[in-house]
């Protein structure tokens, strides 16, 4: 009796010690939701992203800081007209049953996102190679893509045009390979625990949705030996608070987002646990600018202007944004973003410049300008919304509020659907100004606010043909100084900025502008 | 009974198909679908998406097909998860929830009626305050509130359970959401019991039992209880239908991998195909527990009978 409850003693004992050994390698992860698919070609969330970003590897990679690095292409070079990459794959890349990731697999895959029965959300990541657009649209077939496979290991794109942020978009998702093999034996079941085969540094080992993803490290994955945890669990924390909770009792180690009306009471209690900085995005309202009377420019900024932006990221956010005068957020080297001039002026001057503006349009007291704001449900939305109507008062100007469903707010505004004012927000699919003016392109299909300007388009499009960082910066800021400076082809209020906490026991998470944070660089005490 | 359970099971059946039909083309009236959000779709890819799903098909086409899977018990595939049908999501998804509502309702039922009974039988004593107390406390505290405060008090400051998680099912984990959804059950159980019994205990059989000499327990248990449980069964039905299927918030802020959240997600996402397997599952559970109260009426009141 007395060995027995000894042994059982040392039993457990050892248990014990296995299990914390175990827990030590493994890190908890909260994700802010589960993804929508683990088909990488299949996805567009941030959540997914992360797991995503674990799981595969594309040509190129982020690093801890989200600057390229080398990912599956070992190397590449680029041609003397800037069209056409080829890239040289790592010999000893390895999916994770042991095959070959081939010049093939990538063929494959390019493929296999911009062909309509994928109906892969952003195929338009591929957009600048040959052909892309016209498969997405079903005029051409996928074997027409511009990717071509010279030998196993050396693949070769060719795009239409000169395109400078290539590489970046290359580090989205939908760009990463999957294993040609794996997919035509399990079909559509091929992201299924078991049946998926990856090239990074972690597997999938099980998902249960709304509970957890397991992810283990990669033994054949190529740089193995500096992949310091052994496993990941993604846990949804669609509860923020409860996510929190969850921080402070050890049960996460680190989570992608935290009430921020809780901010001053966390970092009492966690310190530099909690992370705060600026992240690539834009909080944004557009005018209806091809309906009277949001067709005058004159009127826009004086409407714009009369905003107190500091209030809003100060008050109504909780120092959580940033205050925003251009569409490009600060963090891309090199571009300098471009403000409207009276950006620089104190909130008083602006008012009563404002004020002016409204009074020469012929709106007064008697004739108050009356406008609706549209924005989708949000406690901060609805604040926000809240704190412009009172802020647009004292100019006389009526404003009522209109909030929907996401859904329904977004399917209103791509239908162009009749309005005065509507929320809106942009965070940067890869870093690149292009990618937030574009949003102000004549029909592009998120120009909310029917924005026309041939001058604007030309220099879009001067700048996408133009290989030189340095000129075609110069351009866009000419086009955004044009756009977004002087004609408020959108009202841009706030900066995004990322919001994590992440315990002190994990290192090599970096803050950065991407907000981007590859698993394979973190390690835990 | 047997014939009135027959019955019941067969008009069941176009109860269900109106349901269908009215949800289906409810939720389809809605504005947007389950491709509009923050990041438009360029419109090529969205025909490309509403093809794969067959939405750009005419929607009485639509209807139709849905009802054939029906029939074939396929109830489609996610939209927002597209690697799961709802079949698979509801499999993993509401043995959790039924796990868990079962345990609450049991508890509820259990420990309510006893409390209501001590409340009765102890009528404006202090048990019976306290009894009150518990119940208009435990049914006006929203379980939004109950919920973070049971994290803060026994996970965080006294560490007895985890904050949140499923942790695969171990018994620590449950201890929080069940305690969670009993408790404004329990004490509407508590009340119904009170009220119902201390009717029960002024009614002319008791009256009669006393004068007969019968004992205080064999009164109580035998013939008090057993008329004042009716009230108690005609809540329990549909209670019983709203706790199997699981609560948005208590999964939400317990982080619990059941169905709750499919209620109010799903439909945010206009997730057609989701919606409208939680409509279906929803109204099974009602109709299915609606008949077990029928049944258990005549169980109970001699005086009920169906044939």
């Amino acid at each position: 009796m007395t060995l027995s409850f000894k042994s059982l003693l040392l039993c457990s004992a050892l248990v014990l010690a296995g299990t914390q050994a175990f827990a030590a390698g493994t890190l908890n992860r909260g994700n802010t939701g589960d993804p929508e698919s683990l088909d990488p070609h299949k996805t567009s969330t941030v959540q997914e992203a992360n797991i995503l970003r674990d799981l595969f590897e594309g040509l190129v990679a982020h690093d801890a800081n989200a600057n390229i690095m080398p990912g599956a292409a070992e190397s590449w070079t680029v041609s003397e007209d800037g069209k056409v990459y080829t890239f040289k794959l790592r010999a000893d890349g390895k999916w994770s049953d042991g095959t070959p990731v081939t010049a093939d697999d990538f063929v494959f895959s390019l493929r296999r996102v911009v062909s309509p029965e994928t109906a892969a959300e952003y195929a338009y990541m591929l957009a600048p190679i040959v052909n892309a657009e016209a498969i997405t649209a079903g005029e051409k077939k996928p074997e027409e893509l511009g990717v071509k496979a010279i030998d196993a290991t050396t693949l070769e794109v060719t795009l239409n045009a000169v395109t400078p942020y290539f590489l970046e978009m290359l580090t989205h998702q939908a760009t990463y390979a999957v294993s040609k093999a794996n997919v035509e034996k399990f079909g559509a079941d091929f992201t299924k625990p078991g049946n998926l085969v990856s090239n990074g540094a972690f597997t999938l080992t099980s998902f249960v949705p709304n509970d957890k993803i397991v992810l283990t490290k990669n033994p054949l994955f190529h740089d193995a030996a500096n992949v310091s945890l052994d496993a990941i669990n993604y846990i949804p924390t669609e509860d923020r608070s409860a996510a929190i909770k969850r921080f402070e009792a050890g049960e996460l180690d680190m989570n992608d987002d935290f009430p921020t009306e809780q901010l001053t009471d966390m970092k009492a209690k966690f310190g530099d646990q909690v992370k705060i900085g600026p992240y690539l995005g834009t909080y944004y309202y557009v005018f209806k600018t091809d309906k009277a009377p949001w067709d005058n420019v004159e009127l826009r900024n004086a409407v714009s202007m009369a905003i107190d932006r500091d209030y809003l990221a100060e008050e109504v956010w909780q120092n959580t944004m940033l205050p925003g005068y251009s569409f490009v957020p600060p963090g891309i080297d090199g571009f300098t973003a471009q403000a409207p001039e009276w950006a620089a002026l104190p909130q008083i001057d602006r008012e009563d410049k404002a004020a002016e503006v409204l009074a020469k349009l012929g709106y007064g007291p008697d004739n108050p300008l009356k406008m609706e704001i549209r924005f989708n449900t949000s406690e901060n939305h609805n604040n926000t919304a809240v704190a412009i109507q009172e802020q647009l008062k004292p100019l006389g100007i009526e404003v009522s509020l209109l909030n929907t469903d996401a859904s329904t707010h977004y399917a209103y505004l791509e239908q162009h659907g009749d309005m005065d004012m509507a929320r809106a927000g942009w965070i940067a699919d890869y870093k690149d100004p292009e990618n937030f003016l574009a949003l102000c392109k004549t029909g592009a299909g998120n120009n909310y606010a029917v924005y026309s300007n041939a001058e604007y388009d030309a220099l879009l499009a001067e700048a996408a043909g133009t290989a030189d960082q340095a000129a075609r910066f110069r351009l866009l800021e000419q086009a955004e100084a044009i756009g977004v400076a002087r004609d408020q082809c959108v009202v841009p209020l706030m900066f995004y900025s990322f919001h994590s906490i992440v315990s002190d026991k994990v290192k090599g998470w970096e803050p950065n502008v991407m907000d981007i944070h590859p698993t394979r660089f973190m390690s835990k005490d | 009974m047997l014939r009135f359970v027959l019955k019941r099971f067969l008009t069941a059946i176009p109860t269900l198909f109106l349901i269908v039909t009215i949800s289906f083309f409810l939720m389809r009236i809605a504005p947007g679908g389950p491709f509009a959000q923050e990041k438009p779709l360029n419109p090529v890819v969205k025909a490309n998406l509403e093809r794969l799903y067959q939405l750009d098909l005419p929607l009485w086409q639509q209807y139709l097909n849905y009802l054939k899977g029906l029939l074939r018990l396929d109830f489609g595939p996610s939209f927002t998860r597209p690697e799961f049908t709802v079949a698979e999501l509801f499999s993993t998804g509401l043995p959790i929830s039924i796990q868990l509502g079962a345990t609450a309702l049991a508890l509820a039922l259990v420990v309510g009626s006893a409390l209501g009974v001590l409340a009765a039988l102890r009528q404006n004593k202090p048990a019976d305050y306290a009894v009150i107390t518990l119940a208009t406390a435990g049914s006006t505290i929203p379980n939004f509130v109950v919920a973070p405060v049971f994290q803060l008090v026994f996970a965080l400051s006294l560490k007895w359970f985890p904050v949140g998680g499923w942790g695969d099912g171990a018994w620590v984990n449950k201890v929080g959401p069940i305690l969670v959804l009993t408790l404004p059950q329990l004490a509407i159980v508590a009340r119904l019991m009170r009220g119902s019994m201390i009717e029960a205990m002024r009614s002319h059989h008791i009256r009669t039992a006393r004068a007969m000499g019968l004992s205080d327990w064999s009164i109580v248990v035998r013939h008090a209880m057993r008329g004042a449980l009716m009230p108690i069964l005609s809540y329990a039905g549909p209670a019983a239908a709203a706790l199997l299927t699981g609560s948005i918030i208590v999964e939400t802020v317990f982080g619990i991998p059941g169905i709750g959240r499919y209620f109010v997600d799903a439909a945010l996402a206009r997730d057609y195909t989701i919606v409208m397997g939680t409509v279906i599952v929803v109204a099974i559970f009602t109709i299915l527990f609606n008949l077990i109260v029928d049944v258990l009426y005549a169980v109970v009141d001699p005086r009920v009978r169906y044939d």
